[in-house]
């Protein structure tokens, strides 16, 4: 075999290994949504929205657990959002060479992948430790600790998209800077900043770590936000690695709502996202 | 006159109290860095004081008799880590392949959103899946075949060896290789498009393969970033908690090499033993495993950061 031949083998080997690698990882893709589907569907009736979790060995639904985790993660997100953008809006347009901005940058990028089980573990010392009892509250604390860092990097980003001239133009008008921030460049970067948000309630719909030490979970109806409070994630952690069938069918049906609910709003994210930088 | 003072004055404040505003929630963000780390300190005051460094090498987890050792969740962490890495970059480096090199331009869109979809699904739906779905398969099937080929190997065989459960470490780093992959084949794949056309156009001129324009001269060019990308998904893997919880075993004992046993990890003892925690000294322990898991992902992370903009600071000065 001479060179040529050979480094056309070797091309032809490799480019078949980086199709099986393509092929290797939508395969995953497949069968975990393909399971989600086929035994979340079965599981999915009327009851998963109008009855409470049950006793393991009778009849209930998830509603206490949905409802909950809409409140945590509605919260949350109000909650983290607002600071994340302020705190962005420092990043992009004052704190671009200072040592407070590289810093919180750096610092920020970290916290976006740190392990988010720490992050309960931090509300629980600050928050649960202190008034001795779990809480609504405090989820809402620990998931708006998730959203800050998303939405602050997604801020600082689009804020930075934005041309210097579009500043300068306003600028030129004699418009202060808060004027050209707020009215300007944060208009400019609306629809990615929306994006972040919606990515941010994504991650944090599925998120359990964090709310085991923190909201805990409650087998009962409640809109207490002072009181443990039920919710998807914690509730299918039990419910998944219980004995039970019943409660095991019950959990898929919650796992087909989560991944169902994250992969929409990905979805939308992404075209909002596009469609925005079409135009 | 009068009024333009007075416009001005009112512009100031308006940018005093506005870039104040802001500055202020910037470092409400790097607070919460610092509140963690001070945290987590106090909280695990009580068992850095009564064990010590020893903590770090002890393997004896012994809650009814207040001994306390990191060693093993410390090595379940690592290992389990360290066997989704084994498997998740070379396939992510060809998915990376796959989608800047080979694939038509209407279907990378579509594949690039199916591996960023594979990263947004929850690991409690990860965790659920590998344990009452993935579990059972690998075995009854994968399992008895990997102990019949590699288990026969001279040294690795021990590796292999041991009752295929279905859930212990093994299997554990399998599924999490499957979560680390999207976070490593979109960092490799965005680096690879920094890659100048004009090199590897260059490369292809001269009557390279698209291999070897790949290996040659786009992996070169990036290594720092592929390297960084390596450490992001190492990072996302150490602190990976549910589906890790769902599939290594909870078991506190070492009973041997085998990635066939069960084990534990930092993250999974945590979200399993820390609710039920009674004594205060187990709760310090495990608030101080969670300071050691803290400390190792900071700095995987920081690394993973600086050569993240290594290459990007790069990029800007070679235009």
């Amino acid at each position: 075999m001479n060179l040529r031949q050979q480094r056309k083998l070797v091309n032809r080997v490799a480019l078949t290994l980086s199709l099986l690698a393509m092929s290797f990882g939508l395969f995953w893709l497949f069968w975990i949504l393909l399971t989600t589907f086929d035994l979340g569907f079965a599981s999915l009736s009327l009851k998963l929205f109008t009855q409470m979790t049950p006793a393991p060995g009778s009849e209930g639904g998830l509603l206490n657990a949905i409802v909950g985790s809409l409140l945590l993660v509605s919260l949350g997100t109000l909650l983290g959002t607002p600071i994340g953008i302020m705190a962005g809006i420092y990043l992009a347009e004052y704190g671009q060479h200072t040592w407070l901005g590289n810093v919180t940058s750096f610092i920020n990028d970290i916290m976006l992948s740190a392990p988010s089980i720490i992050i309960g573990l931090f509300v629980y010392a600050i928050y649960v430790a202190q008034v001795g009892h779990f809480s609504g509250y405090s989820g809402v604390v620990a998931i708006a600790m998730l959203v800050i860092p998303v939405v602050v990097s997604a801020t600082a980003n689009m804020l930075k998209l934005v041309p210097d001239s579009l500043r300068e133009a306003v600028f030129a008008l004699g418009s202060p800077k808060w004027v050209v921030i707020s009215k300007v460049t944060l208009r400019a970067s609306l629809a990615g900043i929306l994006t972040g948000v919606l990515l941010a309630v994504a991650r944090v719909s599925g998120e359990t770590a964090p709310l085991l030490f923190t909201a805990l979970s409650n087998q009962f109806w409640t809109l207490d936000m002072n009181k443990p409070i039920a919710n998807l994630p914690v509730t299918i952690f039990k419910f998944a690695m219980s004995p039970y069938s019943d409660w095991q069918e019950i959990a898929w049906g919650g796992v087909f709502l989560i991944t169902m609910g994250v992969l929409s709003l990905n979805i939308l994210a992404r075209v909002l996202f596009r469609q925005k930088h079409r135009s | 006159m009068a009024a333009s003072a007075i416009t001005k004055r009112k512009r100031n404040l308006g940018d005093f109290v506005f870039s104040n505003l802001t500055r202020a929630f910037a470092l409400v963000t790097l607070a919460m860095l610092g509140g963690i780390v001070v945290s987590l300190v106090i909280g695990s005051w009580p068992a850095i004081r009564r064990f010590g460094l020893g903590f770090l090498w002890s393997g004896e987890w012994n809650p009814p008799m207040e001994q306390f050792g990191a060693l093993i969740p410390i090595y379940g962490t690592l290992v389990t880590s360290l066997i989704a890495l084994v498997i998740a970059v070379p396939v992510s480096f060809g998915i990376a392949l796959f989608l800047t090199e080979l694939a038509p331009p209407w279907l990378k869109r579509p594949l690039g959103i199916a591996i960023e979809l594979l990263a947004g699904i929850p690991s409690i739906v990860y965790g659920m899946w590998g344990l009452l779905v993935f579990a059972p398969v690998f075995s009854k099937y994968v399992q008895p075949l990997m102990a019949d080929t590699l288990g026969r190997l001279p040294v690795f065989g021990e590796l292999f060896s041991g009752a295929p459960l279905g859930i212990g470490i093994l299997s554990a780093g399998i599924v999490l290789a499957i979560m680390t992959i999207p976070f490593i084949a979109s960092v490799m794949r965005d680096v690879f498009d920094v890659t100048p056309a004009m090199l590897k156009e260059s490369a292809y001129g001269v009557g390279a393969t698209t291999w070897e324009v790949v290996w040659n001269v786009v992996l070169p060019y990036t290594k720092v970033g592929v390297i960084g990308g390596i450490m992001l998904g190492l990072g996302r893997a150490l602190g990976e908690t549910m589906a890790v919880t769902f599939l290594i075993g909870n078991m506190n004992f070492f009973n041997g090499v085998s990635l066939f046993l069960p084990g534990n990890s930092i993250a999974s003892a945590l979200a399993n033993e820390f609710a039920e925690a009674e004594s205060p000294i187990y709760t310090a322990s495990l608030i101080e495993l969670g300071l050691i898991l803290f400390f190792i992902t900071f700095i995987v992370l920081s690394l993973s950061k600086l050569l993240l903009s290594r290459l990007s600071r790069q990029e800007g000065s070679k235009t």
